[in-house]
């Protein structure tokens, strides 16, 4: 093997070890048989997952983090969509600038974010609730989902609508039976990383939320008190869950992919 | 006289720093089979895309089969158009593709998608109705593309230099192919190419445009054996171009002095114009025996390259550096330093007029 | 819908995404600009929380800014020079088969929730945690030393995150880069490494430019990571702002300390600016 070959594969193998060695632990003292996810590790147990499914604010949380990811993700994807068609085939004056407008909030820090959106709710009488913190969530996932869908209307999706408009369809006729299903590997794409952003998203679900808040925040709040083993099992179970929808979604597309002839 | 299915009348195009298209006038009759020929940026796919509806003049009217269509979109216009990269619709099967114009009429499913399978038939495609996009080769999807335009039964059918990605073979093959449907439907075809053997091959009447402009217009062997224009006569395939000014003229037969001698050429002119006259390559005889024929004088071949077809050769000739671009059959004996005596028919001989 | 022109569903289209941007994303930054005039409590206004930025409690809220800009620029020099070699074998040197099955292995962690993430690398650094069980047994530490707490913790935990997110980009970049480039250059005479120097590394900066810009744009206004594993030693921005809210309420302060972020994160922009366009397929 050549020397630089032999660089490589360490520098590869390095980088791998870093990279999953915060997993490897958080997995590992998910099944600590003691008290504290802490070292050494005493031995393997479950009692923390049962522990975890029986700790109720957790479980809540964990159902509020998806529906408020569910919910402010499909507000984005359909907003980003409309903004890209309405851009790129649109065509307005001062798309340039406006392109920028819609991009900006992605330069703006969460918690800025977060304080004007509490600050402007707090005038405005508004109660924090999860319907704030997915909103929220929109702001910031809304240029994202702009950029990614803008970048897949370029000429070639052009000419596949104008020969929708050829055949007799109108706009709609055209968005909603030529273009959005053409593109729903993008709009797939958009939502599944609006989902994960707004899934892991502490900051703005802290600040715009009370009662009734996400995953992050509950676990903040439990982690306050001093680490806690049902906060490794939730952990690995939402990496689990994460590995196991990246798989499916992978064999989706390498399924349909596969067959281009 | 002929019904006039298109009429562009006093039509130009503007963009913010050019012109696309100068004001023009152009007649398509029903039933025909028009090329808009011209090289790239001479305004043949602008004028398309008025006809389609997707560019709006920034003068003039449009009108089709008699109606002023200049403000619609092209979903209410009687006209469908097959584009350059066949603009398939990739999440669709072939069949709903092709019906795809049809459920924009709201024709029911079963009815349409009878409709669809005929129109693959008639294209070449039975049986792929089923198909994905992305298991088609090119050519099937052009056809495909075709199938697609043809099934809402367009007035005008417009191409969009369809054949551009095709292989040698196959665009031929498609040609002759496109030439057997138009005469069977006998719809109206609007075909835009760069090829100028293209548009002879399939054309009824060939536009010339150059620069926004049309240079000529005609049936392809009219083009081919009398071009209007120096473009003209230089876009649709190799010529021998010769300037001259008139030294006598007599009724319709003008004597003009070339650079390669001095010719009678049937022209009406008087003395002192100047005239140019274009002399295609396969038009030049070599060694000819009898009357009739014009003679040019003797040259010496300096170059010889074999065409498969036919050898092309050039020729010197005459005292003032004129060279000929000769066409002769393939196995013509004629070696670089040999000499040839060379006439042309004065009846082969076109004059331009510009 | 006119010949040639856009429709009415084209037109409005636009609309929504804009109206949601100018009513909750601007006009809560405006909202937020306004306070940061106002007293705290009072309301009326006041320059008191920018000069108090620079006078209060000893400059800690200046020393803050300054702590973060520290900590985000050494973050980001870190980040990109690990993070390009990483891209680089993936995109060139790996098969393409195995090259999608690495990305997501490398990028797999980001399916961790990131407060928790963050604290077991408190874990790992810990006394008793991998890093002093690895350098006892090497013989290198004499005594455990906790590593958990402090700048240093903080970078690494910084460098963690945006490790993977710049391979992710700059692995983007790279694959879009035509071969036939390197190619020509290669058959022009060039060895690998003027490949990479000369023509690589050039063509693929606008991409590193823009990952480094989100860096040190995610990494300037991140509250969790400097919480967790700064162990209090020192204080950076976000903390400071969020110290405003929580505890004392004084959404004023919070609010200029805010717009002093927003001007930093500006700045950095404007530096990046030339390399920001967006490209239609």
């Amino acid at each position: 093997m050549k020397p630089r070959e032999l660089v490589v594969i360490l520098y590869l193998t390095l980088a791998i070890v870093f990279i999953f060695l915060p997993v490897a632990i958080l997995v590992q003292y998910s099944f600590q048989d003691g008290l504290v996810p802490v070292p050494p590790f005493r031995g393997f147990s479950l009692r923390w997952y049962e522990k975890m499914l029986a700790n109720r604010k957790l479980m809540e949380a964990l159902g509020n983090s998806v529906v408020v990811g569910g919910v402010s993700s499909f507000a984005a994807v359909t907003l980003g969509f409309l903004a890209a068609y309405g851009l790129a085939r649109g065509r307005p004056r001062h798309a340039g600038r406006l392109q920028f407008g819609l991009m900006a909030p992605l330069t703006v820090p969460y918690i800025i974010i977060g304080l004007g959106l509490l600050s402007t709710f707090g005038a405005l009488g508004i109660d924090r609730s999860l319907l704030t913190v997915g909103i929220g969530h929109v702001v910031i996932n809304l240029p994202l989902c702009f950029a990614i869908v803008y970048s897949q209307l370029g000429e070639h999706q052009a000419n596949i609508e104008r020969a929708a408009h050829d055949l007799g369809a109108s706009d709609l006729q055209a968005l909603l039976l030529v273009t959005a299903p053409m593109l729903w590997p993008t709009l797939l794409a958009a939502f599944f990383i609006s989902f994960t952003l707004s899934w892991d998203e502490f900051v703005i679900a802290f600040l715009l939320s009370r009662f009734d808040v996400t995953l992050p925040v509950v676990m903040w709040n439990m982690l306050n008190s001093g680490l806690n083993p049902q906060l490794n099992a939730v952990g690995t179970l939402v990496f689990a869950t994460s590995i196991g929808l990246v798989v499916l979604v992978a064999m989706l597309l390498m399924s349909r992919g596969g067959r281009r002839g | 006289m002929a019904e006039q299915i298109v009429r562009l009348v006093g039509v130009s195009k503007h963009y913010a720093e050019m012109v696309a298209v100068e004001p023009l006038d152009l007649d398509i009759v029903a039933g025909e089979f028009v090329v808009l020929l011209g090289p790239s940026g001479s305004g043949k796919t602008t004028i398309l895309s008025m006809i389609g509806g997707f560019a709006a003049p920034t003068a003039g009217r449009v009108l089709i089969a008699g109606e002023d269509v200049t403000d619609l979109p092209p979903a209410k216009r009687p006209t469908a158009t097959v584009f350059q990269d066949y603009a398939l619709f990739p999440h669709m099967s072939v069949r709903s593709n092709v019906a795809f114009g049809l459920a924009m009429r709201k024709v029911p499913k079963v009815e349409r998608h009878r409709r669809a399978d005929e129109m693959l038939q008639l294209v070449g495609l039975e049986g792929f109705g089923g198909r994905g996009v992305h298991q088609l080769s090119g050519g099937q999807r052009q056809r495909v593309a075709l199938a697609r335009a043809i099934a809402v039964e367009p007035k005008v059918l417009l191409l969009d230099e369809p054949l551009g990605a095709l292989d040698l073979a196959l665009r031929r093959q498609m040609q002759e192919e496109l030439v057997r449907i138009q005469k069977r439907l006998g719809t109206t075809f609007v075909h835009v190419t760069h090829d100028q053997e293209e548009a002879m091959s399939i054309a009824d009447r060939i536009v010339v445009m150059n620069r926004g402009r049309i240079e000529d217009a005609g049936p392809p062997s009219r083009v081919y054996l009398r071009p209007a224009s120096l473009f003209t006569a230089c876009f649709m395939g190799e010529s021998n171009i010769l300037t001259g000014e008139v030294v006598e003229a007599t009724s319709g037969v003008a004597l003009v002095k070339t650079q390669v001698g001095t010719l009678n050429v049937p022209v009406p002119a008087a003395i002192g114009d100047r005239v140019t006259l274009s002399i295609r390559p396969e038009q030049l005889l070599v060694d000819h025996v009898g009357a009739g024929a014009l003679a040019l004088g003797s040259g010496t071949i300096t170059e010889t390259s074999f065409q498969g077809t036919h050898l092309r050769a050039h020729v010197a000739i005459g005292a003032h550096g004129g060279d000929l671009l000769l066409r002769a059959p393939a196995a013509a004996a004629l070696a670089p330093g040999s000499t040839v005596k060379l006439a042309v028919q004065p009846a082969d001989i076109a004059v331009l007029n510009r | 819908m006119r010949a040639g022109g856009v429709g009415g569903l084209t037109r409005w289209a636009l609309w929504p995404a804009l109206l949601w941007t100018g009513l909750l994303f601007a006009a809560p930054l405006m909202v937020t600009l306004a306070i940061s005039f106002t007293e705290h409590g009072g309301g009326a206004f006041t320059l008191d929380n920018y000069s108090g930025f620079v006078t209060r409690s000893d400059g800690a809220f200046l020393g803050a800014l300054l702590n973060s800009i520290e900590v985000t620029v050494i973050v980001t020099v870190l980040s990109v020079p690990l993070a390009y070699p990483l891209a680089y074998v993936l995109a060139y040197q790996t098969p393409p088969r195995w090259q999608r099955v690495l990305l997501v292995m490398l990028i797999l962690p980001f399916w961790t929730s990131y407060v928790i993430r963050s604290y077991s690398w408190l874990v790992v650094l810990s006394k008793n945690g991998v890093i002093n069980q690895v350098l006892l047994a090497a013989g290198l530490l004499d005594a455990p030393i906790e590593f958990g707490n402090g700048r240093g913790a903080t970078v690494l935990g910084f460098v963690h995150f945006f490790v993977m997110l710049l391979t992710l980009t700059i692995y983007a970049n790279l694959v879009q880069i035509k071969e036939s480039y390197r190619k020509a250059a290669a058959d022009l005479g060039a060895s690998s490494l003027q490949t990479f120097l000369y023509v690589t590394l050039p063509l693929s900066l606008p991409g590193v430019a823009v990952g480094a810009f989100t860096t040190f744009v995610l990494a300037i206004g991140d509250y969790i990571t400097p919480q967790i594993l700064g162990g209090g030693r020192e204080l950076l921005l976000p903390q400071a702002i969020m110290l405003q809210i929580e505890r004392r309420a004084d959404f004023p302060m919070a609010a200029a300390l805010s717009m002093i972020l927003m001007l930093v994160v500006s700045a950095a922009y404007l530096l990046f600016a030339r390399h920001l366009k967006m490209e239609r397929v």
